[in-house]
């Protein structure tokens, strides 16, 4: 296994200072059975390989030398040219092979060559905050193994924006053992998607999981432009006790290029379950553990991944607390309460239809 | 009958009885059996007025006249605890008619009037046998073992050149026919005993199963039947004791090096002797004849029927079912049912669902199940001590009377008294008397042997069609509970028997009735004596099965069947075997042919036909 890469799925224990926050949260939730998109880490090894076994650490260092960091342009000019230098560093054929490799595998995964997702995973205090790097270094819907390794390098570069840079001078942070994270993950390609809520809504019970589905995105069941499906499921058998199939006349899908294409569903597929009976179970289990893993009733948006096989294609996107209905005191009016000879009468005569 | 696969629209009724012609050849079927067991004539009206349904899950094959016995009995004690012991406010007992040869129900409700004066009544009665039930069914158990006793020590001998000279000094005054002609009302009167006792905690079993059931489907709206059902049940049943008894006696062939004679030796005499004549033989042996008593009363029909065969009688069969277990055991398969896993499951279930209620509700989930556990093994449990030990006892002797007229030349079979009926018998019994007596030939011998003749047509004959499933208009819904835990008929069966085949889907829904989905080959098979055909792996598809085909569910990967609800025998057996199960379809075992590949969801309740 290659120290530079680390998929998701892998059976090691995963490492923080090895893959930064974003990754080690991604790992530890495959792990956990709440199944994110795939993909991997590129780990700090891979970063400080580039670093150390090449002149890039010498050369950074040598740019810095001096710097002034309360004269704003000077920083500016001093960041760019470092985030040139590593933008245009030759990375050490090992990192490059084990990268382009994990990439490889992934796209096996996926059935071909799908767009991903590459953002940084910063291990520590290095930047700013947390969100920072999370946010600025986002890479939606790319394509091909040249786009991500220049898309990696980005990230990597992001550590030296004048305003990290200024950051680490401002609280003492030496640039010694500086070192990034980057992970490449699947792009959701929703065949079907939906939310799965832990509790009946309609009359707060909470023994069943009722799942809305529809083709595509959500946005337009979000919007009411299209009915869903709507499953009833027991979730301690998780067997299905009800299920509506509505016309879904229309469906959100992505075009690969990080938009969105609306169109018409085929007349086939309209009327159609948008979830097979294995999915529909797989969409509860997930919810039912993301309720589990949480302790408290959930509402959970998946996705059904067109591109993954089956058994690995359903995903979870996000997980909330519900807090309408669970928060709602529901009492069932027994007919059939308490024990004893008169509760089991009066039970009898109900299910009989003949209240006395 | 009209052909329902040609109508678009779905009917409203099912035929009448009274239009519904015998098969060719089964002409003048009526007077096989007791007048008030068939439609008559001039009942037409009043007869049509109610909904019958098939209960082809007891009685799954035309009876012969005889084996009337079993559901007069049975049918008639179930509607006397309701309607004269218990008082159960809504529900009397079940009407119950022969057509064509087979067995039709009808439940009779209570007026909605007479209602509420039957409460306090049940409340009393019930509620005094709820309360004092363990030491109730403590001896439930010594009387329906003394039944059993009793019937065992009747013996039909034949009657002697001279009575015995102790007739005579002891000045008893009195011959053999006497006696011969006493235990055979006796013996009849054994068996209806048992019957009584057989519901005398069965409706209460499943009136607390019931209240279970009703608070379940309260908290959980739309709570899987099989999940209720799998909380309540147990997974150590006497019924399922004798097979496991034949894998013990399997795993210690394996264990004393005798397997080799299980597959080497034919049937049961030879490797009996051949395992006396080995080493250790003595030691399997003693087990063997520990075994038996009582756990080879024990048949692989239902114990409705004169021609169920019981293993004591036909030790070639328990020793069939060893050596299939001995070849597995010899595999290395595990043969014990995997009672640790559904007990884990059941814990499992129980647990999950205590966990969303809580207070007061908690404690009475709590509650009613405890109640249902403490009674609910009798619901099984009762099978073995009736249907089969009871049942096992009474049918050894009826053959054995049997065999006696047939040694006098009354019939040409030995079991061939089963086409008389009961009543008839005691006039034949009379008959041998008389020409005993008087010193002259009997009549029986010039008479019985053409009529049976005649009757054994006509049961042939009515043996060619399938039953209908139901006969006049069915109410809007059928909400009588114990219809529908016990035969499966629910609302949704009806109107779909009423729709007729459903060309365009090559599928069939039934009662979800035991968990799980797998896909695999079907064999059909109508009878316990085709149960051999069953190969390693199949699907096994039968109008309805037995408790006792046990040893069978070892080789099958699921069921199903025609008829059955979620406390069916096929549904309880499956689920203690951890097989999926789909009961009540209504047309299995005719729609699936021998070698389909069928996917079954037991979770479901769906049989698809997939080639």
């Amino acid at each position: 296994m290659s120290i530079y890469t680390f998929p998701f799925d892998s059976s090691e224990t995963p490492e923080h200072e090895r893959l930064g926050g974003k990754c080690t949260s991604l790992a530890i939730m495959t792990s956990a059975g709440a199944p994110v998109p795939p993909g991997f880490a590129i780990t700090t090894d891979a970063f400080d390989a580039v670093m150390n076994q090449t002149t890039l650490r010498e050369h950074i260092a040598r740019v810095l030398d001096g710097l002034d960091h309360d004269d704003v342009a000077e920083v500016d000019t001093r960041a760019a040219h470092i985030r040139e230098l590593i933008l245009t560093q030759a990375v050490p054929d090992d990192v490059r092979d084990d990268t382009i490799a994990a990439y490889d595998a992934l796209m096996t995964v996926c059935g071909g060559e799908v767009p991903v997702a590459v953002r940084s995973s910063a291990t520590a205090e290095d930047l700013p905050d947390a969100s920072f790097a999370g946010q600025q270094d986002t890479y939606l819907w790319i394509t091909g193994q040249q786009n991500v390794l220049q898309r990696v390098r980005e990230c990597w570069a992001s550590l030296y924006t004048a305003r990290a840079i200024t950051y680490r001078a401002a609280n003492g942070i030496s640039d010694e053992g500086l070192s990034m994270a980057v992970a490449v993950q699947k792009m959701v390609n929703s065949r079907t998607s939906g939310v799965a809520m832990t509790i009946d809504p309609k009359n707060g019970d909470r023994s069943k999981i009722v799942i809305d589905s529809s083709w595509g995105l959500g946005e337009l069941v979000v919007s009411g432009e299209v009915t869903p499906d709507n499953f009833l499921i027991d979730k301690v058998l998780l067997h299905v006790i009800d299920r509506i199939i509505s016309d879904k006349h229309e469906e959100l899908v992505p075009t690969g290029h990080g938009t969105v294409a609306r169109r018409e569903v085929e007349a086939e597929r309209r009327n159609s379950p948008s979830l097979s009976d294995e999915e529909l179970i797989a969409v509860a289990r997930l919810a039912k553990s993301a309720e589990k893993h949480y302790g408290s009733v959930q509402d959970v948006e998946w996705a059904i991944d067109a591109d993954l096989p089956p058994g690995q294609n359903v995903l979870l996107l996000q997980s909330r607390p519900e807090t309408v209905w669970s928060q709602k005191e529901t009492p069932v009016n027994y007919t059939s309460g308490g024990s004893g000879i008169e509760a089991i009468t009066r039970s009898l005569l109900a299910q009989m239809g003949t209240r006395t | 009958m009209t052909n329902a696969m040609t109508q678009t629209v779905a009917r409203k009724s099912f035929d009448s009885p009274y239009d519904l012609e015998a098969p060719p050849g089964a002409e003048g079927w009526k007077e096989l059996y007791p007048y008030n067991l068939v439609f008559q004539e001039n009942l037409r009206d009043k007869e049509n007025a109610k909904f019958w349904f098939c209960d082809s899950q007891h009685w799954p094959n035309v009876f012969k006249p005889f084996e009337t016995v079993g559901v007069e009995f049975a049918v008639r004690c179930l509607g006397a605890f309701n309607t004269r012991h218990y008082i159960i406010p809504p529900a009397n007992g079940i009407e119950f008619r022969i057509h064509n040869g087979f067995c039709y129900m009808s439940p009779v409700a209570v007026a909605p009037e007479l209602i509420g004066d039957r409460v306090p009544h049940f409340m009393e009665r019930a509620g005094y046998y709820f309360a004092n039930w363990d030491s109730l069914l403590e001896n439930w158990k010594k009387k329906v073992l003394g039944t059993i006793e009793e019937m065992d020590a009747i013996n039909f001998e034949a009657l002697p050149e001279m009575v015995d000279l102790e007739v005579i000094t002891s000045g008893a005054g009195i011959d053999p026919s006497a006696k011969m002609m006493a235990d055979y009302d006796r013996l009849i009167q054994l068996a209806y005993q048992n019957w009584e006792y057989h519901f005398e905690f069965l409706n209460l079993g499943y009136v607390a199963y019931l209240d279970f059931f009703g608070f379940c489907k309260e908290s959980f709206p739309g709570i899987p039947d099989l999940a209720i059902a799998r909380m309540v049940q147990g997974v150590d049943s006497v019924l399922f004791r004798p097979d496991d008894e034949l894998k013990g006696l399997a795993e210690l062939a394996v264990k004393l090096n005798l397997a080799e004679i299980f597959a080497v030796h034919e049937g049961a005499e030879q490797r009996l002797a051949a395992i006396a004549a080995s080493d250790g033989g003595a030691e399997w042996l003693a087990a063997w004849e520990k075994a038996q008593e009582p756990w080879f009363n024990y048949t692989s029909g239902n114990g409705f029927y004169g021609s169920d065969v019981y293993w004591r009688d036909n030790l070639d069969l328990p020793i069939g079912y060893i050596k299939d277990y001995v070849a597995r055991a010899a595999r290395g398969d595990v043969l014990r049912r995997p009672t640790d896993d559904l007990i884990a499951e059941r814990d499992r279930i129980v647990g999950e669902y205590s966990d969303f209620l809580s207070g007061d509700a908690l404690a009475t989930f709590q509650g009613k199940l405890g109640l249902a556990r403490t009674v609910y093994p009798y619901v099984e449990d009762h099978n073995f001590y009736i249907e089969h030990w009871t049942m096992g006892v009474f049918w050894r002797k009826v053959r054995q009377l049997s065999a006696l007229f047939h040694s006098y030349g009354f019939w040409e079979n030995t079991d061939d008294m089963l086409y008389l009926t009961r009543d008839e018998v005691r006039p034949v019994i009379f008959d041998l008397a008389t020409g005993w007596g008087v010193g002259a030939d009997p009549i029986g011998p010039t008479y019985w042997p053409a009529e049976i003749e005649r009757r054994r047509g006509i049961v042939a004959a009515l043996a060619t069609a399938r039953p209908e499933p139901a006969f006049n208009t069915p109410p809007e819904t059928i909400n009588e509970p114990f219809t529908i835990m016990l035969w499966g008929i629910t609302t949704e069966q009806v109107q779909q028997w009423l729709a007729g085949d459903d060309q365009e889907n090559p599928g069939l829904k039934g009662m979800a009735a035991s968990p799980g989905v797998v896909e695999g080959f079907a064999r059909v098979i109508t009878g316990p004596e085709q149960l051999g055909e069953l190969q390693q792996g199949e699907i096994l598809v039968a109008p309805v099965t037995a408790p006792s085909w046990g040893p069978v569910f070892g080789k099958i990967t699921a069921t199903v069947t025609d008829i059955g609800g979620m406390m069916s025998h096929a549904a309880i057996v499956c689920r203690e075997y951890g097989l999926p199960a789909v009961t009540g379809t209504g047309s299995a075992s005719t729609k699936i042919k021998t070698g389909m590949r069928l996917r079954v969801d037991g979770s479901q309740g769906i049989v698809t036909i997939l080639e």
